[in-house]
């Protein structure tokens, strides 16, 4: 609840602070914003409790989501050091934002009410309509934009109705009301309103996720938008998303498993198979990454579709175990793709990463274990992740989803495999990669927690 | 304690090698072997203060909410195959010692860490653990595989890595849907639930777990990344494979499938016994028309591991018993087999039978070396095979006589490819290749003197082994009753 407040002020002040004939000062004072906003972020650690006229809900399921988020968040603006040398960028402005967006994640967090959950989901997609069309001399970054742009105003106007049915039929905004309503023996048929409401509800927010089939915006936009904000998106967007659509149904609509189920598990499975398949044929990594995404969103719908009192650590430790792994790997390409141009942009085929295992012995150790994780290999976090929505899955009885995830799982491992390939046993051009310290701080953390994650994964759990 | 050192030592040895990456080439050898030799000396001294009674493990809270432990412990099986993974590991470091490896810091803790993954393999008591460490143990090896292999390794073992990842992910379903059932990871624990559970989902459970093993052995008509991966992978990583984690099916076989799919295994385990005896034979007679001696052995690993996976599906003691003893006596013979290939290759540059001969001449005592693990190998009484596979064959007999005839023709068989493979190499006339070969170094020594002599001291002492093994196997035979 805090960070909202933080991130609010600190937000204006970035953006008075690019005044200042110096813009190295943003970097750091934003980092210092967002560390700020996390601290801030416990003051409610077990003090569950309900603010602004019951409006927001703190919880400390709340306070974990917020704080991946803040976590993914200040390591993406830490690796975004290199991206400040463009002298055409405007870093107060893509900073300001960004926190901005933050407000709007935190709020899909903890929201008590539709009409937060909405304005969340707005506050967050707005800010990064405009972070995906930053590059403005880039032509894909722009068609992108406006194609995030025109199909997410969509999916917030299916949203935006459905929350209005939802009202029709309940006569609140509020979600644990709404649980109360339909908990109450009816002997009429509910109203229709109701289930088109749900369903337009969880449309919109999926969309968000990037499941399929609301996922067609995801590689263009992944691959037009600059590698940093690509990676904001695939983190921060994500665990906003889904802890948005958890939060929704376990608090609101968990009564009515049997009739969204359906939807939701015929969309787990349509993003596993899709991204999977598609991935395998990929050339470019950031592509490569972008099907990716989709996928890790079918994995966690299983935790959904699983729905019990667990689901929603899995959905954190899912979350946390991808955020890590995803900002790895982004942040290994961004690295090695900056002085790798080809007709003026970076190069981001995985053929860039050939030979990097002689190159920069510690990145290509970062990029093998956040593939590793990415798969879902024993030893990294991204196993437990899997392994624990997978239990989900199968505690409602599932187990031939589980089967057809397990899998496509093994189809992942094949174009996780790649990019390791590449680095290891292909041999490169280029000179060795000088990497800064702050770099091999940020890319050693994420490491560090993916295999700490992955050896002790009751580190995280235990906090639930 | 003692059971968790086993893990620790080779780990922390590992973490070691890689933080002192830049010294050098033989202050890593050094450093391997040390280790490795300090885990030997614990599993030893585990071995004599070992009694059945008495369980070596710990317990500690892995996922308190789940109730999934970090359990491990060490009974008369485990601590065959702890000794066996001990006793190989410093023989395969040893076995490098000629060769100087690019990245040597790595390559050496990637070996020690596939021995920590090995080990915890052969004690975990958790089903998870036991999966984790089955995945972790595959990691190491690819890499090694990979990265030092030959010009087609990254293709070859890369397919490898995906098929046996494979089948070890419809093993993780089955163990969730164990676990769901029986809320509990505790293997001992969910062999009570596992007989609870309908003859169609026991089925179901059956194939699950005979797939993920079935590949890792292999066995047909899972077999086809072996060949290759065996013969492109460079010789440490073959022996760890060979000796090592194809050893891991079996175990698991005995270990998971038997205890927690015992109806499965009733209605199924003939048809997976007539699968591993087909392997044997096809295997067998491939084996002896190869003219590549890495591919032949290869070949004669996958006839051995089919007569394994038989003897452990007749599910009674003979066989159980004899795969045990056959387990300890192929790793050893194969990783001392795939030394001499690679000392003949190491000194001729060949692989080529034909290319081959008159090695004796040369270098009587390789070929002294050579005949008692070749021995060992086809199962002459006083060696090492001789006991295991017997009790395999009789076990496999009890159970079907005509399946028992056929799979006694892996005697015959077997003698064939590898007293070609023998007479092709090391007798005959000497040609030009072979006509400099050089006498075996000390180095050398140290490799193939330990293998020869265990394959005559489990030849001549196999109760010693059948004993540790035997209340063990028992308490897995009234699991599954």
């Amino acid at each position: 609840m805090y960070p909202i407040l933080v991130l609010s002020v600190t937000g204006l002040v970035t953006l008075f602070l690019g005044f200042l004939k110096s813009k190295k000062i943003l970097l750091p004072a934003s980092l210092l914003f967002v560390a700020i906003a996390f601290l801030s972020n416990f003051i409610d650690w077990n003090a569950p409790g309900l603010y602004f006229y019951d409006m927001l809900e703190a919880s400390n399921l709340s306070i974990v989501f917020s704080s991946i988020i803040l976590l993914s968040a200040f390591l993406v603006m830490a690796l975004s050091k290199g991206f400040l040398d463009d002298e055409h960028a405007h870093p107060a402005e893509y900073f300001a934002i960004l926190q901005f967006s933050l407000v709007g994640a935190i709020m899909m967090t903890n929201f008590q009410n539709l009409i937060m959950l909405f304005v969340g989901v707005e506050i967050l997609s707005v800010s990064m309509y405009i972070l995906t069309g930053s590059d403005k001399r880039n032509i894909r970054g722009n068609e992108a934009a406006l194609k995030y742009f025109l199909m997410g105003s969509f999916a917030t106007g299916i949203m935006l109705f459905g929350i209005a049915m939802l009202y029709g039929a309940n006569y609140t905004f509020n979600i644990s009301d709404a649980r109360t309503l339909l908990l109450q023996p009816v002997t009429d048929v509910r109203p229709v309103f109701l289930y088109v409401g749900v369903t337009f509800l969880l449309i919109g927010l999926l969309f968000k996720v990037s499941a399929a089939p609301f996922h067609f915006w995801t590689p263009d936009v992944y691959e037009g938008a600059p590698t940093i904000f690509t990676t904001f998106m695939s983190t921060v967007v994500k665990t906003a998303g889904f802890a948005a659509i958890y939060r929704i149904l376990e608090v609101s609509f968990s009564p009515m498993y049997n009739f969204w189920w359906v939807m939701i598990v015929t969309m787990a499975l349509l993003s596993l198979f899709i991204s999977n398949i598609t991935a395998v044929s990929q050339n470019s990594f950031k592509r490569m990454l972008a099907f990716s995404s989709i996928s890790h969103a079918g994995y966690m719908l299983l935790a959904i579709v699983g729905l019990n009192n667990k689901s929603g650590d899995s959905i954190v430790f899912y979350s946390l175990a991808y955020a890590l792994a995803t900002i790895s790997a982004f942040g290994v390409l961004m690295i090695v793709s900056k002085d790798r141009l080809v007709d003026g942009r970076p190069n981001e085929n995985i053929a860039v990463l050939n030979g990097l295992s002689k190159k920069s012995p510690f990145l290509a150790a970062v990029l093998a274990i956040s593939m590793l994780s990415l798969a879902g290999i024993p030893l990294t976090a991204g196993f437990w992740g899997k392994f624990y929505v997978f239990t989900d899955a199968a505690s409602r009885g599932h187990i031939w989803v589980l089967v057809i995830a397990i899998m496509m799982s093994a189809v992942g491992i094949y174009y996780y495999f790649k990019p390791i390939i590449a680095a290891y046993m292909k041999e490169g051009e280029g000179e060795n990669i000088r990497l800064s310290a702050f770099y091999k701080i940020i890319l050693g953390f994420t490491t560090a927690g993916s295999i700490l994650l992955g050896l002790f994964p009751d580190l995280l759990r235990e906090l639930l | 304690m003692l059971a968790l050192t086993l893990i620790l030592i080779p780990l922390i040895g590992s973490l070691v090698l890689l933080l002192l990456k830049g010294s050098s080439v033989s202050s890593s050898k050094n450093t391997a072997l040390v280790v490795s030799l300090i885990t030997l000396a614990i599993a030893i001294y585990a071995f004599t203060t070992f009694s059945p009674q008495s369980t070596i493990g710990v317990k500690y809270s892995w996922m308190k909410d789940l109730n999934i432990n970090f359990h491990i412990s060490i009974d008369g099986i485990s601590l065959l195959l702890v000794l066996l993974t001990a006793f190989l590991v410093p023989l395969i470091i040893t076995s490098t010692f000629k060769h100087t490896y690019k990245n040597h810091a790595s390559f050496y803790a990637l070996i020690l860490l596939a021995e920590t993954a090995l080990m915890g393999v052969f004690m975990a008591r958790d089903i998870f653990l036991f999966y984790f460490f089955y995945e972790a143990a595959l990691i190491p090896v690819y890499f090694i595989a990979a990265i030092w292999g030959g010009k087609d390794a990254p293709r070859i073992t890369f397919k490898m890595f995906v098929y046996t990842i494979f089948g070890s992910l419809f093993m993780l379903v089955a163990l969730v849907y164990l676990y769901m059932k029986g809320a509990s990871a505790d293997i001992d624990q969910l062999a009570t639930t596992a007989k609870l559970l309908s003859p169609n989902a026991q089925n179901l459970l059956f194939w699950a777990f005979f797939i993920a093993f079935a590949i890792k052995m292999p066995v047909l008509p899972f077999h086809t990344w072996q060949p290759d991966a065996y013969s492109e992978s460079p010789t440490p990583a073959t022996m760890l494979l060979s000796g090592l984690l194809s050893k891991m099916g079996v175990y698991g076989l005995i270990r998971i499938m038997l205890p927690l799919a015992p109806v499965g295994v009733a209605n199924w385990g003939q048809f997976g016994m007539i699968l591993s005896i087909i392997g044997l034979i096809y295997g067998s007679i491939i084996a002896i028309q190869q003219n590549n001696i890495k591919r032949l052995i290869a070949y004669s690993s996958f006839a051995h591991m089919g007569l394994m996976a038989a003897g452990v599906l007749s599910g009674n003691i003979n066989g159980i018993q004899g795969a045990l003893l056959q387990m300890v006596a192929h790793g050893v013979n194969a990783v001392g087999l795939f030394f001499i290939v690679k000392i003949i290759y190491d000194r001729t540059g060949t692989r080529d039978l034909s290319a081959l001969g008159g090695i004796t001449q040369k270098t009587p005592a390789l070929s002294i070396y050579f005949m008692i693990i070749m021995l060992g190998s086809v199962a002459l009484p006083l060696t090492n095979g001789f006991v295991g596979e017997f009790l395999l064959l009789k076990g496999v007999y009890d159970k079907n006589a005509w399946l028992g005839g056929f799979a006694g023709l892996t005697i015959i068989l077997g003698a064939v490819y590898m007293l070609r493979l023998m007479q092709r190499s090391m007798f005959g006339e000497s040609n030009d290749i072979t006509a400099k070969f050089k006498d075996v170094s000390g180095s050398e020594v140290a490799v193939l003197l330990p293998i020869t002599a265990i394959v005559l001291v489990m030849g001549l002492f196999p109760n010693v082994f059948l004993k540790i093994t035997e209340p063990a196997v028992n308490s897995i035979l009234q699991m599954m009753k």
